[in-house]
């Protein structure tokens, strides 16, 4: 049974067909607003994440399916005692295919080796979520017209941030991609991202301190939240929180053709100010973001035999 | 190398120096009550020293902790006091039930019965991470 736990699951053929897909459900919804009649995605949120469910919700309701879940563990079997691949073989019966969020690392793996319909992983922990990444591939491809020969910068929390980690993981799949790393010493990019990933697939990459030094060499600029809670104390945090705050006077000197992505929610990252520039296309990812859960729904259910 | 004491059973040879007396805990060999012989800093033309074990018994070996922990080992395997085969053990791709993950945040630190298990992602640099978590795996446990 596929599923789609880490995005390495997929080769790039595979993520550029699910693109294409994506794509052509943005060019004719229509098309696709019955594929999924009469099927059923449960959403087992074992830790809230309002965004993500419902986007995942408004995905397979635009395919004409229907959804059932839960979006608190406090309610389920789980906080009973049940374990992961209970709770996936029970789900198996009664729906069609699952999205999970869990707290815990690897917990979508063993739902998905318990199961007997796909896995999608919807975020474990601070490890994996592989859907954001493929919205962010979408977006990157729908404004760059390809995933091939830029110059992408990743700036704030590159330490704990995963959904860097990912997106760097997948681009280093494509030709001729540039990364420029823009953090804090503190939130710098764990080495082993840098030799496992970046210099084994002979990457260029170039980090610094100073966002603005290097915004005129930018493509696509990737800000990042920096988290309350990936830090051990307040001090910390509100010394870092701030140094890398994207306002209207750090872009002037950015490309015309800049495009700002974030994969929400923003704290204080980005400036409000920014949000009318036509170089702001964070609000198009989450859009992205559902078209592509719609075509990886769609590739898993045929994949599965469960629609033609 | 002298097998004469061993009937039916294993010479575990190439093992790094310094490293014998922790594979015979780990393949707990200690519990065993046949004749067992750790054999400590013998010469070697290829290693300059290297430990030995020799078990006279026909248990069974856990290759996948051998290859992880001593990688490039010889097993001699000894049938009615002949040498019947000699097996290098290379890096096994996976490692389940032989080591455990120590990241608290990983589905295994809580999962019901859950086998910990590393995949090899390095074979170069020997490195095992979880295949939940991706946590690295440590050679000192
Ligand atoms: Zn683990």
């Amino acid at each position: 049974m596929k599923s789609l736990i880490d995005i390495l699951d997929f080769s790039v053929e595979e993520v550029n067909a699910l693109l294409d897909t994506a794509d052509d459900i943005i060019a004719n919804p229509d098309k696709y607003a019955e594929c999924c009649k009469r099927k059923k995605l449960a959403t087992l949120f074992f830790e809230p994440s309002t965004r993500t469910r419902l986007s995942f919700e408004a995905a397979m309701i635009e395919l004409g399916g229907s959804v059932i879940g839960f979006s608190d563990a406090q309610n389920t079997s789980s906080s009973k005692g049940e374990s992961v691949s209970d709770t996936a073989k029970v789900i198996s019966c009664y729906a069609d295919i699952i999205a999970m969020r869990h707290p815990k690392e690897g917990a979508p793996l063993v739902a998905a080796q318990a199961a007997s319909i796909p896995v999608i992983n919807a975020g474990d922990g601070g490890h994996n979520h592989p859907t954001q990444t493929l919205a962010d591939l979408l977006t990157i491809r729908r404004e760059k017209g390809s995933l091939e020969n830029f110059t992408i910068g990743f700036c704030g929390d590159l330490k704990f941030g995963r959904t860097v980690h990912s997106l760097i993981n997948a681009l280093a799949r494509y030709e001729g991609v540039r990364v420029v790393l823009i953090s804090p010493d503190e939130l710098k990019l764990p080495s082993y991202v840098k030799t496992d990933v970046l210099d084994r697939k002979g990457i260029s990459y170039t980090q610094t301190t100073d966002l603005e030094a290097v915004m005129p060499e930018l493509d696509v600029l990737y800000m990042t939240r920096v988290q309350k809670e990936r830090f051990f104390n307040e001090e910390d945090y509100l010394r870092l929180k701030d140094s890398y705050i994207l306002t209207p006077q750090k872009l002037t000197a950015a490309k015309k053709d800049l495009c700002i992505l974030h994969p929400l929610p923003r704290v204080n990252e980005i400036s409000v100010a920014i949000d009318d520039d036509p170089r702001a296309c964070y609000f198009k990812q989450v859009l992205c973001a559902k078209y592509v859960r719609m075509a990886l729904i769609l590739k898993l259910l045929k994949e599965a035999g469960k629609i033609v | 190398m002298n097998i004469d004491s061993i009937h039916n059973g294993f010479v575990i040879d190439h093992i790094p120096a310094g490293r014998g007396m922790k594979l015979y805990e780990l393949l707990g060999l200690d519990a065993l009550d046949c004749s067992i012989a750790l054999i400590k800093n013998v010469p070697s033309k290829k290693m300059g020293k290297k430990d030995i074990i020799k078990i006279d018994a026909d248990i069974s070996l856990n290759l996948d902790l051998i290859g992880f922990f001593a990688p490039d080992v010889t097993v001699n395997i000894i049938r009615d006091g002949v040498l019947v085969e000699k097996k290098s053990i290379a890096l096994p791709e996976y490692l389940t039930g032989v080591i455990r993950c120590k990241n608290p945040r990983c589905i295994t630190s809580c999962e019901q019965e859950l086998a910990h298990k590393f995949k090899l992602t390095d074979a170069e640099n020997h490195v095992y991470r979880c295949i939940y978590c991706e946590t690295k795996a440590s050679t000192e446990q």
